[in-house]
């Protein structure tokens, strides 16, 4: 075996240049691939944690039925219980009530139509970035009654500012007419437009009374020490709720539930993201396979004196393999190696690509952007390129079998 | 003689020619195929935009791009149509609309859309509206209580053909306007975002209810094709006084298509490098094998009195050789994978909310682009013929004596 080894690594460095060039297009390959796929994961998770922040929490007990119709009637009649739940549930590590409403706001001079969220203001602030994106004015108390947050774009189309006094009238739970008066007391810029243009946020406890909620709220809105520990909350939560409240069902949202469409979309981007990359390695593998081929056939005399003398096309062909296998794993190592360094780098200090602002901006992504390295994004590209690089090894290396020796040894 | 003596010298070896031919075609097929169908997602999303009520060119009133209300919508349409009447170039088509955010409710639920008001037939020539509806009937022109929603509004609602819609939005008294339709017909649309959100009434029926007289919200402008856009915008700009008017083209109007298309050029050029880079190192390699293969033929000629010069030329040509065949069938290669394609398309259906999310339509027609064909077959040549000069440069530098010595 040590024997193979050591030709195999002779065999290498007969044709050094040779060699260091495909080790080199292997490990160019390997890196594109740690350093995009670990660029795709580190959008991802920003893209995750901050829809997550702005709009869902990771996970949400909800009625039964209201994620798809939104009707008001539809509540969680006892938020407190689900509370005490989610307190006792491990890994939680905060969660707040909200209600929505769809009502008209009316300012002196413009009427939209627009959602009124209720929201427990200190609760709130533990879960959604909402505190951290008020731009004028400030956020809600846990004193507050007739007070709102509005987005910025909303502000300009009702033609609002701090203070101004804002008209809601909308349905109650029970079908009667709400209506009260809010003051304006911040305004916020989540960055995202379609969010800044259509909701008020007024605290839950005045949001109840107008809209006749009777303590019920629509959301109990939980967020996750981290993305992982999610499915495992689900679960718990979900066996808790289910053996509490037979009467009333309530439904366990977890994120993907409440953003199908994110979750779909990071689908796309992936499946896309490997066809690339698939075809990238093709192209590699054919680059190389010619050196592979090469470092046979410039070799037949050799291998017919090695069958000669006795060497069984077996080893012929595992001396070969070896050395094919070694050049790969030399360029997947540099390749891992200078992906992850380049990538570290990138992680610390982030890539702006210029003009992508307005772009990524709608998707919750900040405009500069940070890969992130993890186990997978290490190891995807390099399983793929070695089990590429391998079959493309495989053709020569079987090739050697079909020597005849005395054609071998004829051959210049 | 060159061309002659390349060509017989790349097929001395067919085996390693076809290998390296053969990443040199998958590497051009890849470039043009990839770019063609994210040049196809990308003019989707532009066609799509363009057809979901944006048009060419817009024209509003001075202020109702920062303030849409009914209040800022323009009262003299006259004065529009005149100018577009006599400005615009024969074959552009344009309607007038009302466009106000509205509440739509029935007895179940309630819910914010736009209320488009439109002209039926001049709007069925420009808008995506006049093929997209699917159960029912299209707005007559003298349709007072016919409204046209969305089928995912429709599902929203809970309701379906003949039933009744109210809808309420803030009338140019700046009181609320109500007026109850009846649904007559049900539209689809690419994506569902369109579908929810907007309802269609005529024109007539729009300005009734919000009391405007004559007045519209916007002029929408298609025009035959998408490359004179700029050139009649910056025309109607100067007929138009900029006081009471404001003119925009799509790019304006849709900022966030333009912004993508802006980094989609950049974004296909890496890929084109990228791929080019992958098949470069196997250029180089072949190439360098072939050279040094014949380091003794090379130290022959010359000291037989060859010019240096006309060895890299010879090295050159080889390469030269194989990159034309290489990209030639790679070109055809994505060419017709582009036409089988091009019937069918790539059907996204499976990502449908994946999609809708990222804004791009569910089924994708690659389109070849001919700035996109020429820019991968550019990059190929010209980077493939430099990475060659190194292996050329170093069969140039072989001396007489040292390559004659060398078995």
């Amino acid at each position: 075996m040590t024997v193979d080894v050591k030709m195999a690594w002779r065999n290498i460095w007969r044709n050094p240049r040779r060699s260091i060039l495909t080790m080199t297009a292997i490990a160019f390959a390997t890196l594109l691939l740690v350093f995009m796929l670990s660029f795709q994961f580190g959008s991802y998770d920003t893209m995750i944690n901050s829809a997550v922040k702005i709009h869902t929490g990771h996970l949400q007990v909800q009625a039964g039925g209201y994620q798809d119709k939104k009707r008001m009637r539809l509540a969680v009649p006892d938020p407190g219980a689900i509370g005490t739940i989610l307190e006792a549930t491990p890994d939680i590590e905060a969660y707040t009530y909200r209600a929505n409403a769809f009502s008209l706001v009316s300012s002196k001079e413009r009427t939209y139509g627009i959602v009124v969220i209720g929201i427990d203001p200190a609760r709130e602030a533990s879960v959604s970035a909402l505190k951290k994106v008020i731009r004028h004015g400030s956020y809600l108390s846990s004193t507050d009654t007739n007070q709102a947050l509005i987005g910025e774009l909303l502000a300009k189309n009702l033609r609002v500012g701090l203070g101004d006094q804002l008209v809601v009238l909308g349905q109650g739970r029970d079908g009667s007419v709400a209506a009260t008066v809010v003051e304006v007391k911040g305004i916020f810029n989540s960055g995202q437009d379609e969010f800044d243009r259509s909701s008020i946020h007024i605290p839950l406890s005045h949001f109840q009374e107008v809209y006749a909620m009777r303590g019920g709220v629509h959301e109990v809105v939980a967020l996750g020490k981290s993305l992982g520990a999610i499915p495992a909350i689900k679960k718990t939560v979900a066996g808790v709720i289910e053996i509490k409240d037979a009467k009333q069902p309530l439904v366990v949202l977890d994120w993907m539930d409440l953003m199908p469409g994110l979750v779909e979309g990071i689908q796309l981007d992936l499946i896309s993201g490997l066809i690339l990359y698939f075809i990238l390695i093709v192209v590699v593998a054919f680059s190389i396979l010619n050196t592979f081929l090469m470092s046979v056939f410039e070799r037949t005399k050799e291998f017919g004196v090695l069958m000669v003398i006795g060497t069984a096309p077996g080893r012929l062909t595992k001396v070969l393999l070896l050395e094919s296998l070694t050049m790969t794993a030399v360029g997947i190592v540099v390749g891992i190696i200078a992906g992850i360094l380049i990538t570290w780098y990138f992680q610390v200090h982030g890539i702006v690509i210029s003009g992508t602002s307005e772009v990524v901006r709608q998707f919750g992504i900040p405009e500069r952007m940070f890969p992130r390295l993890s186990f997978l994004s290490i190891t995807i590209g390099p399983t793929l390129v070695l089990f590429i690089t391998f079959l493309t090894a495989l053709y020569p290396a079987l090739k050697v079998r079909r020597l005849q020796p005395v054609e071998a040894l004829a051959s210049v | 003689m060159h061309l002659q003596l390349g060509w017989r010298n790349i097929w001395r070896n067919p085996r390693r020619t076809s290998v390296i031919m053969i990443a040199v075609i998958i590497g051009v097929w890849s470039m043009i195929f990839m770019g063609a169908f994210h040049r196809g997602m990308m003019n989707q999303m532009v066609e799509n935009g363009i057809a979901t009520l944006t048009g060419h060119i817009q024209v509003h009133q001075a202020g109702y791009r920062n303030d849409p209300a009914i209040e800022n919508s323009m009262a003299e349409p006259e004065v529009v149509q005149t100018t577009l009447e006599s400005r615009l170039p024969p074959g552009t088509r344009w309607t007038a609309r009302i466009r106000v955010g509205a509440i739509a409710s029935n007895a179940r639920h309630s819910g914010g859309v736009t209320l488009v008001g439109i002209d039926p037939a001049r709007e069925a020539r420009i808008s995506f509206i006049g093929q997209a509806v699917t159960q029912g009937r299209y707005l007559g022109p003298d349709d007072e209580h016919g409204i046209l929603v969305g089928k995912a509004l429709a599902d929203k609602f809970e309701t379906k053909l003949g039933r009744k819609l109210v809808l309420m939005s803030q009338d140019s008294d700046r009181e609320i306007g109500s007026k109850a339709f009846r649904i007559v017909g049900i539209f689809r649309a690419e994506m569902e975002a369109t579908e929810k959100q907007f309802a269609f009434v005529t024109l007539r029926a729009a300005q009734h209810m919000l009391k405007v007289e004559n007045g519209i919200s916007e002029v929408s402008i298609v025009m035959p094709n998408r490359h004179e856009v700029e050139l009649v915008a910056e025309d109607l700009r100067d007929a138009l006084p900029p006081s009471t008017y404001e003119v925009h083209s799509w790019r304006e109007l849709l900022p966030l298509v333009n912004a993508y298309l802006s980094l989609f050029d950049t974004f296909i050029f890496i890929w084109f490098l990228v791929v080019f880079i992958a098949m470069g190192f196997g250029i180089v390699n072949t190439t360098l094998m072939a050279v040094f293969e014949r380091i003794r033929e090379f130290g022959l000629l010359k000291a037989l009195g060859m010019k240096p010069w006309w060895i890299v030329r010879g090295v050159l040509t080889e390469s030269f050789l194989l990159l034309v065949m290489g990209t030639a069938a790679g070109n055809i290669l994505s060419f017709l994978s582009v036409f089988a394609l091009s019937g069918s398309g790539i059907d996204l259906s499976s990502f449908a909310a994946g999609a809708e999310f990222a804004g791009i339509s569910r089924v994708i027609y690659p389109a070849i682009h001919p700035k996109d064909v020429v820019m991968a077959n550019l990059v190929v040549f010209i980077l493939g013929l430099l990475v060659s000069v190194y292996p050329a440069a170093k069969a140039a530098r072989f001396t007489p004596v040292e390559a004659l010595a060398h078995t």
